[in-house]
């Protein structure tokens, strides 16, 4: 039934124009004088699932902040989508508009309701009118399972409801890659589930998605690959099975015990 | 007495709720007159206290207020022995026949007699349009906004000044005088400084150096000098420089003047609700795609002007106040041709000073206090989406 309405409604997952949706090539950062990312180097293909894990000060939030460039790097290339990421506002606008974005505090705009959330990028970034706009994001509102709270202000939902606003917010731009800048730790552990389980749906979709995340039952569930960061740089790769029963690195050994109880 | 489920929780180590509480309403001294009271006026010693001391101020000064501006007032008269006490031999109170023959000077000052309804005109046309902006159920109200900034401006400024061609006597500013120079004063600073304010206010936050350079430039130097300073600046040194025949009008001077001041102003007020705005949105809005001026103007400021309205409405009532200066520049606004009658001997007794001086008090009161009461009422209604 959803689909007929997506079909309807011209709402189609974008394609990545290349095969290759993020490219980090010896990505350094500095914040003054603290060197916070060393070295990256990586590659995310279209469709594929990373999750990024790590203790906290690593780097890897800096890292997916990177992608879209609310942080700016000082050496070495990222590519998104064949788009490279320099000082040109007209690049960065391109790739923000391509790819989505979830916050780990929500980030809603909380003088608007929930569908005018959802309709804002839509209206005044894609130009789309605004009824063709307000169904689009009921789509995804429904998606998400809160259509009935469209009219509602952000601050009267709950946080595992607005955290699935913000994706919903995020999916009607028709993003071609989803970053999640640990979407579940400001959540009461009630909530976790219902965001992990909109992640989990939309990952089955075939979205392309940089996870920043402790929810390792998540990364075992959906990743492709697993990332560890340690001191702004990359310590250990892997699929999620060899990551979690073989880890190599002493750095992630030492991790993984102290999360996995 | 039985034992509650409450009882047993404590005595038992084992627990299990038989059956769920409902909800019952408060005690009575929680609720009605009697809880208001022991609320807001008697809750805490301290409160106790402040409210007999309120209590007794009220008494002391109510009872003298009303005693002269109402019971002893004299109503009527044709000259100052009517307000004399040694001519009525009674005590007297407020001279109102003063107020009522003076009336028209204080709302119009010199402007030319026959041409007073162009000022009256003017007046309502304000007060549509003040009303069609602020009123939120009434109709078109984007029509009301280009009235208001595009079509109110200009009819104003043709009414007030005149225009030959169509019939209209030109009046020079000169003339002016009373409420009329009041409102026009305060109305151009307030549709002025609030724009000009935002816009300095993005300028100081700005990445260019330049820009951030001339706005905090602008807005410190403004603000480091009195208002008297800049109207003294605007009406004698201007003249020093610039030939008589391009010297701006004098009002316009003081006008451009007080705008320039109240945005300086207004631009600080502005600049601390932008920082208050959480990192985040600047972030999310980023995200979704949005560029600066729609960033700007559709996320930021909406947020922040919100939560400086309490301190835009008190930059307003300040500003509107102000006005009162120009008079040193030799402007008549309403506060000095009030100044300027009291001394008229015809009406001078001990009283009219005073007369004087709370019909002026009565006016601005009432002003400030509509801007407070309208932003309270805004601020409710934006509460709304207060929790994030």
């Amino acid at each position: 039934m959803a689909d007929s309405a997506a079909a309807k409604l011209n709402i189609k997952p974008s394609k990545l124009k290349t095969d290759m949706a993020v490219k980090l090539v010896n990505v350094n950062k500095w914040y003054g004088e603290f060197h916070v990312l060393r070295d990256i180097n990586l590659a995310v293909k279209g469709g594929e699932k990373v999750v990024i894990c790590g203790p906290s000060g690593s780097g890897k939030s800096t890292m997916i902040r990177c992608v879209n460039r609310l942080e700016e790097h000082q050496q070495g290339q990222i590519i998104v989508d064949g788009v490279e990421l320099t000082n040109d506002l007209k690049k960065i606008d391109e790739v923000r508009r391509e790819v989505g974005m979830v916050f780990q505090h929500f980030n809603l705009f909380p003088h608007l309701t929930v569908l005018e959330n959802c309709t804002l990028a839509p209206l005044w970034v894609r130009k789309i009118p605004k009824k063709q706009a307000e169904e689009i994001a009921m789509h995804y509102l429904t998606r998400v399972k809160i259509p009935q709270q469209a009219l509602k202000f952000p601050g009267q939902l709950s946080g595992g409801q607005q955290q699935r606003v913000a994706i919903a917010r995020a999916l009607c731009m028709a993003p071609k890659i989803m970053l999640f800048d640990e979407p579940t730790s400001a959540l009461d552990p009630e909530m976790v589930k219902e965001v992990l389980d909109t992640m989990v749906s939309l990952a089955d979709d075939g979205m392309t998605m940089l996870v920043v995340t402790h929810e390792m039952g998540f990364a075992r569930q959906v990743a492709d690959r697993v990332i560890f960061m340690d001191a702004g740089q990359v310590i250990e790769s892997n699929t999620p099975e060899e990551f979690f029963n073989h880890p190599q690195h002493e750095r992630t050994k030492l991790f993984l015990s102290q999360i996995l109880h | 007495m039985t034992m509650s489920e409450g009882d047993l929780a404590v005595m038992e180590i084992r627990f299990v709720r038989g059956a769920m509480l409902d909800s019952k309403p408060p005690p009575a001294s929680m609720r009605g007159a009697i809880g208001w009271l022991r609320e807001n006026l008697l809750s805490s010693p301290f409160n106790i206290a402040l409210t007999v001391i309120i209590a007794l101020l009220l008494a002391w000064i109510i009872p003298d207020l009303l005693r002269f501006l109402i019971f002893d007032a004299v109503w009527t008269g044709a000259d100052r022995d009517a307000c004399l006490e040694g001519v009525q031999h009674r005590a007297i109170g407020a001279c109102w026949p003063f107020v009522w023959e003076r009336w028209p000077y204080f709302v119009y000052g010199s402007y030319p007699g026959p041409d007073r309804w162009r000022v009256d005109v003017f007046f309502v046309m304000l007060a549509i349009g003040v009303v069609w902006l602020l009123w939120l159920h009434a109709p078109r109200r984007d029509i009301g906004a280009i009235y208001f900034f595009v079509v109110l401006p200009i009819s104003a400024f043709i009414l007030l000044t005149g225009w030959r061609a169509i019939g209209l006597e030109p009046v020079d500013t000169v003339l002016w005088g009373g409420i009329l120079v009041t409102i026009v004063v305060s109305w151009v600073g307030i549709v002025v400084s609030l724009p000009l304010g935002i816009v300095l206010a993005l300028g100081r936050r700005s990445h260019m150096p330049a820009v951030r350079l001339f706005s905090i430039t602008f807005i410190e130097f403004v603000r480091g000098v009195p208002l008297v300073t800049v109207l003294f600046m605007a009406s004698v040194m201007l003249p020093l420089f610039v030939p008589e025949q391009y010297s701006p009008d004098k009002l316009l001077r003081a006008l451009v003047g007080i705008a320039l001041f109240a945005s300086a102003y207004m631009a600080e007020v502005v600049r601390a609700g932008l920082q208050a705005i959480p990192k985040g949105q600047f972030e999310g809005a980023m995200a979704v795609g949005l560029n600066y001026p729609q960033r700007m103007r559709l996320i930021i400021l909406p947020q922040a002007l919100k939560i400086t309205i309490p301190n835009i409405v008190n930059t307003y009532i300040g500003l509107f106040k102000d006005t009162t200066l120009v008079f040193i520049v030799g402007i008549f606004d309403f506060l000095h041709t009030v100044e300027i009658s009291r001394i008229d001997p015809k009406w001078a007794t001990p009283v009219t000073s005073t007369t004087g001086y709370a019909v002026a008090a009565i006016f601005y009161l009432i002003f400030c206090y509509a801007m407070s009461r309208y932003a309270r009422a805004t601020e409710a209604r934006l509460a709304l989406s207060d929790r994030r």
